[in-house]
């Protein structure tokens, strides 16, 4: 007893596993994610709750909710408030828009990802390199790309009119920009569907069928629940940009069809009214944050990880 | 579809199957196998990994096509089938459960494949829980269970299809000694109960040998042998089979012609008599002895004379390796009480084996 008490204090080694970093080395990237993401954010939500000043740009610091009232109502000279459903309605068509994307996609994506997954490994990750191909070039120049294939001399009217059906009016139309977002956010449902199946053991598959299930059972059953972690990342990671999105309306719709995205650049811009377009934000930001609160109530409940990455 | 029918005996005619390896040269996996499968025995598929008994196995299932050949189930052809269609379940190696369903529900997958009523289907998979000894487990995910309790998971969720086969690929492969031996006992305490026609692949030997009621052992995608464990273990047709299945000695040597009946003598032993007479080829005849048929210096003719020159301690046995005077190595397995002259190394000794353990080995190509 009396050696154990007289025996040198052991040092303790220094309780970090191997490959840890400690908690110094997350400090660059907590500034920076601090400064620019969380402070932009912070600003467009106190923003929100702020006048519009007489000159139009910038804020009053004074607080009114009118920015959020003006989204749903509108003020007339003589001070009558009455409902007006042209911002709801804005609100409405990009909601429409982004589900058909997010829809569109899906249809696209679940198949072309099983077959992806089912692939030899060599040829998966050839595929995968194909699907991100479009990441390696500015979104905007394969926008301009799709000017030129839509246009009224563009690709698809040479061959139309090459072989007499005629000239149809494609560029600057709301189809045209839907055609945009779904082309471009494809890659970002295929991806995460086709990781989460990646790792699928295709003797599932087989055990399916030996059970006595038909193909589209073995589809339904078994592919498509164990899809399910990437089917919802893919639908967030369509949806959420899809919603707010702005290149693709101005471009290829022509800013012909007001959406939240233009909308709220335009508040920021013509319209010089910040704390209106703040308010939008706020709105959007709030909606994306519901989505995401559901699925990790989903994710918990279920014990299965939802991961938003690709 | 999966009526119980007896009599539904697994019938293999002319059975083929070819794969084109990456070197581009056609494999045989399968080469013209012919046999038949007993209803309600518990048979054993048994060989070297790349013999052609899973490919066999898949066959059945339905997993694979037969290039010739047909398989039938009692009056029924099934090789023509789909895998559903057939009144066949398969145990796979790795399980193959389903990760997003419970216990309970990866059971009921097949029965709901069968568009079964809900009642029946829920007394089906209470039945299967409690023949598999995992009611209290039900609600359990797979990745939840260990690998013991995933195997009896896969085991009742193909039972609870009532197939007239189960076919099960290799399913004990993954789990550790102590529990392989007490999922041997449930499989063969599974099986009688049942009475379902089971069929193992294993490469296992020993796990061949305590299971099944007939074994056929494969080599190069066709069996070799086909028999009782006794059968195969006490007369191994060649040399492929006796050196699988448990140890042997192999020893060539000339064969003498003594009035008809052909003998042997070794290296300082009497001259021995075959127990019945072999195709010999250019005068030689090769041997094989079991290591625990020998028995050092006892009494009565000697098969050979040799040298000690190695001693194991086994526990069960000593294992000896002599050294006959011809430079042949002999394994021998000594049982207890272990005399304390044997246990030297260097000691001369006496080999002697019984005439019926001393099995001629066909020439090989056989």
């Amino acid at each position: 007893m009396n050696s154990l008490l007289k025996s040198p204090r052991v040092k303790t080694p220094n309780p970090k596993r191997p490959g840890q970093i400690g908690f110094w080395g997350t400090i660059p990237a907590l500034i920076i994610g601090l400064l620019f993401t969380v402070g932009p954010l912070a600003i467009i939500v106190i923003y929100s709750f702020l006048s519009r000043p007489y000159s139009g740009g910038g804020v009053d610091y004074k607080f009114t909710l009118e920015p959020y009232i003006g989204f749903l109502f509108q003020a007339d000279f003589v001070g009558n408030v009455t409902f007006d459903p042209r911002y709801l309605q804005v609100f409405l068509d990009s909601l429409q828009q982004a589900t058909v994307t997010t829809v569109v996609c899906f249809v696209l994506a679940f198949p072309l990802a099983i077959w992806m997954a089912t692939r030899p490994e060599k040829v998966q990750n050839l595929l995968v390199l194909l699907v991100t191909i479009p990441f390696w070039t500015s979104l905007l120049v394969r926008t301009y790309a799709w000017m030129l294939i839509l246009n009224d001399n563009g690709i698809v009217n040479t061959i139309s009119k090459s072989l007499g059906l005629g000239s149809h009016e494609l560029l600057y139309t709301p189809f045209a920009s839907q055609i945009g977002l779904i082309y471009t956010f494809l890659p970002f449902m295929v991806l995460p569907i086709y990781s989460s199946l990646a790792g699928f053991d295709f003797r599932l598959a087989e055990a399916a069928y030996d059970l006595g299930a038909r193909k589209m059972s073995v589809v339904r059953k078994v592919l498509l629940p164990i899809a399910v972690p990437g089917i919802i990342s893919g639908i967030l990671l369509v949806f959420m940009p899809a919603f707010g999105s702005y290149v693709q309306p101005v471009l290829l719709g022509g800013g012909k069809f007001l959406l939240i995205g233009n909308l709220i650049a335009d508040q920021f811009g013509q319209s010089r009214n910040w704390p209106f377009g703040a308010a939008l934000s706020v709105i959007i930001l709030v909606m994306l944050m519901l989505a995401l609160i559901i699925i990790a109530v989903y994710s918990r409940r279920s014990g299965r990880k939802v991961e938003l990455a690709l | 579809m999966n009526t119980s029918s007896h009599g539904a005996d697994l019938v293999i005619s002319g059975a083929v199957k070819t794969f084109v390896t990456p070197e581009k040269v056609q494999l045989n996996a399968v080469d013209n196998v012919s046999f038949t499968i007993n209803h309600g025995e518990f048979f054993v598929m048994l060989g070297p990994s790349g013999c052609g008994k899973t490919t066999l196995l898949r066959s059945i299932a339905g997993l694979e096509s037969l290039d010739a050949g047909s398989i039938t189930l009692g009056s029924q052809r099934i090789d023509t089938l789909a895998p559903h269609q057939r009144p066949v379940n398969t145990v796979f190696q790795s399980y193959a459960l389903f990760p997003h369903l419970t216990v309970a529900q990866n059971i009921a997958f097949g029965l709901e494949m069968e568009r079964k009523s809900k009642a029946e289907v829920s007394s089906t998979v209470n039945e299967m829980l409690a023949l598999v000894r995992l009611t209290e487990l039900a609600n359990r995910k797979p990745a939840q269970l260990s690998g013991g309790q995933q195997q009896r998971v896969a085991l009742a969720r193909a039972l609870a299809k009532k197939p007239l086969v189960l076919l099960l690929d290799e399913p004990l492969a993954a789990l550790d000694l102590k529990l392989r031996r007490g999922m041997q006992e449930e499989l063969k305490r599974l099986q009688e109960t049942t009475g379902i026609t089971f069929v193992f692949v294993t490469h296992d030997q020993e796990e061949a040998l305590s299971m099944g009621d007939r074994i056929a052992v494969f080599n190069s995608g066709k069996p070799v042998q086909i028999g009782t464990p006794e059968e195969i273990y006490e007369q191994p047709v060649n040399r492929f089979v006796a050196d699988f299945i448990g140890e042997s000695n192999f020893i060539t040597t000339h064969v003498i012609d003594k009035g008809g009946k052909q003998m042997i003598q070794l290296a300082g032993g009497d001259a021995v008599a075959l127990p019945h007479n072999v195709e010999t080829v250019d005068g030689k005849v090769t041997i094989a002895i079991r290591p625990e048929r020998i028995s050092l210096n006892a009494a009565g003719p000697k098969l050979a004379t040799g040298t000690i020159t190695n001693i194991v301690y086994m526990g069960t046995d000593l294992r000896c390796t002599v050294q006959l005077q011809d430079g042949t190595d002999v394994a021998v397995r000594v049982p207890p009480p272990f005399g304390v002259d044997l246990q030297k190394v260097g000691a001369t000794v006496s080999l002697s084996a019984e005439t019926s353990s001393i099995r001629p080995m066909a020439p090989e190509g056989n």
